[in-house]
């Protein structure tokens, strides 16, 4: 028989964004709270990420991803929340209603509001199609991590990364510290995928190689990776022809992106967004069913751990909330040199921040918010990333009385390299 | 690399995400940079010539936890040229669970004064828990 609850709020996923949800919702005044975990522990992605420069935003020190997520379970301990781990969610339906399973058996729990964190998870090798033969040794650059910092294992004795994604550049570094070579980071942009610390950190400190406008088009080797074939790509990432040379290593590494697991969310029929592949969200993270709301990186990839701890608190509280959200006053849509958007939704005016993800790295430009022909915001930027998302206030935004549709466009002069 | 940037060497500032290419000059035991966007930058670069350090952070093994690395930190940055000795001088240290969140592992590394710290809690195995390994 299935153990029946009733719950005000249940956050399915227990990384940052679930574990500051589940305190949001506590705090503000959700009597019963569940938070439930697929895997053994609190913390997410959190507990592999052993290096330091987590924190600054939201605590003001650098801490590492462990003390990170230990600041949050011990204050879940101390809470009245219901925390479950080794618990699968596998159903969720618009009613509230979620079903999960776990040693004890299977749960049913009917809950007013539910917040979807559910994080992302890594690209692989299918997805970006490198052709080749099918031998061990090519990996995620997360799941390395996960097995080098978690689980004490190497991946292989030579490397190569592909992407320059700040996975891969803390990987690269870690790997270099523990006896694994790093030929090279490839890269197929002109310029870089992470941050410039970790390029200067990561690579420049280990003397590692960055081969920017490559990609890899190949792999050899039968039972292991025995090489793998560096292209120069065109304008138009297409490799050039005569262009390409085999490089030996016995492990390859992807850090080729990261998507939301929105697998839960869309057999609720709740939309995706395309260019944030997570749900469409307002401010306080509701998604198109008001009582089902989405925060952390099953909204939109964040790159720092403190927006979605910020972003998540205010999500659980809302969540706590009775009261029915206010109208949609706003859509907010991807103009020329914006990646993403994220809330893309505005019902309350003034409150919260707004996300652009850059879709290139650009210099001494402009950010703008426009209503129709009204400019509602104007920043210049000296130099914007797609590695760092443009953090903007609401507050900040001249809303107008009249509501619809807000187009978000950044110019300025291209960035190549670093 | 000590004696390359005795005359000139090339430093990214990465006190901001700007990103300014600069580059150092010592002239009779003062720098000079150039290329730098700010103050703030300019000392960061200095800083960085003189005697770069980092935050270093590995694992260690541990007994008897539910996991079997610990994870570490250095509690202040360390002199980024001795990483590596660093590192392979933690490796073969090994501590018995449990341990707690910023307890000292190991003090004054390489005379230093900068301590070897834990970053998380270990508890003891719980033997009736399945752990996925």
């Amino acid at each position: 028989m299935p153990k029946k609850v009733l719950a005000d709020v249940v956050v399915i996923g227990g990384g940052p964004a679930g574990m500051a949800a589940a305190l949001g919702a506590r705090e503000s005044g959700a009597k019963i709270v569940f938070l439930l975990e697929r895997g053994d522990e609190l913390g997410g992605i959190l507990n592999q990420c052993i290096h330091a420069g987590f924190g600054v935003q939201r605590f003001g020190e650098e801490l590492t991803g462990p003390e990170y997520a230990g600041i949050y379970k011990d204050r879940l301990a101390s809470s009245s929340i219901e925390v479950m781990t080794s618990t699968l969610v596998c159903e969720v339906n618009r009613d509230g209603y979620v079903k999960a399973v776990n040693r004890s058996g299977i749960w049913e729990i009917s809950a007013r509001s539910v917040v979807m964190a559910m994080g992302c998870r890594e690209r692989t090798r299918d997805m970006i199609r490198i052709p080749g033969t099918r031998p061990s040794g090519v990996f995620t650059a997360g799941l390395v991590q996960y097995m080098v910092n978690v689980d004490g294992l190497l991946p292989g004795k030579e490397a190569v990364i592909l992407g320059s994604g700040d996975i891969g550049l803390i990987v690269a570094r870690r790997l270099e510290l523990e006896g694994v070579r790093v030929n090279a980071v490839v890269e197929i942009r002109d310029s870089l995928s992470g941050l410039v610390r970790n390029y200067v950190q990561c690579l420049l400190d280990f003397n590692i190689p960055m081969l920017f406008s490559h990609t890899v088009t190949g792999i050899r080797g039968e039972d292991r990776v025995e090489a793998v074939k560096i292209s120069k790509v065109d304008n138009s990432w297409r490799p050039i022809k005569g262009a390409s040379q085999w490089m030996e290593c016995d492990c390859l590494l992807l850090s080729v992106g990261l998507i939301p697991e929105n697998e839960l969310t869309q057999r609720l029929g709740i939309p995706i967004c395309p260019e944030s592949g997570g749900p469409y969200i307002d401010e306080k993270g509701t998604t198109e069913i008001p009582h089902i709301f989405a925060c952390g990186n099953v909204s939109s990839v964040f790159d720092l751990v403190d927006y979605v701890s910020i972003i998540s608190e205010r999500t659980g509280s809302a969540a706590a909330l009775k009261n029915p959200p206010a109208p949609v006053s706003f859509i907010l849509e991807c103009g020329g040199g914006v990646g993403l958007v994220v809330p893309q939704r505005i019902r309350e005016r003034g409150e919260g921040d707004i996300f652009v993800r850059p879709a290139t790295a650009l210099r001494d430009g402009n950010i703008r918010f426009q209503r129709g022909e009204r400019i509602i915001y104007e920043k210049p930027i000296s130099i914007c990333r797609p590695s760092e998302m443009i953090r903007i206030p609401s507050r900040g935004i001249e809303w107008p009385h009249e509501t619809g549709k807000v187009k978000i466009e950044i110019d300025g002069e291209p960035v190549q390299g670093i | 690399m000590e004696n390359q940037f005795r005359e000139s060497k090339e430093i990214i500032c990465t006190a901001c995400p700007m990103g300014c290419h600069t580059v150092v000059e010592r002239e009779n035991n003062t720098l000079l940079v150039r290329g730098a966007r700010c103050p703030r930058g300019e000392r960061y670069v200095k800083e960085e010539a003189d005697d770069p350090r980092r935050i270093v952070a590995t694992t260690i093994k541990i007994q008897n936890g539910n996991i079997r690395r610990l994870p570490v930190k250095t509690s202040r940055p360390f002199p980024r040229d001795q990483i590596r000795a660093l590192v392979q001088a933690i490796s073969p240290l090994e501590v018995s669970a449990p341990v707690k969140r910023g307890e000292i592992i190991k003090s004054n590394l390489f005379g230093e004064n900068i301590d070897l710290v834990a970053t998380r809690d270990v508890p003891l195995k719980d033997k009736k828990k399945i752990t996925h390994y």
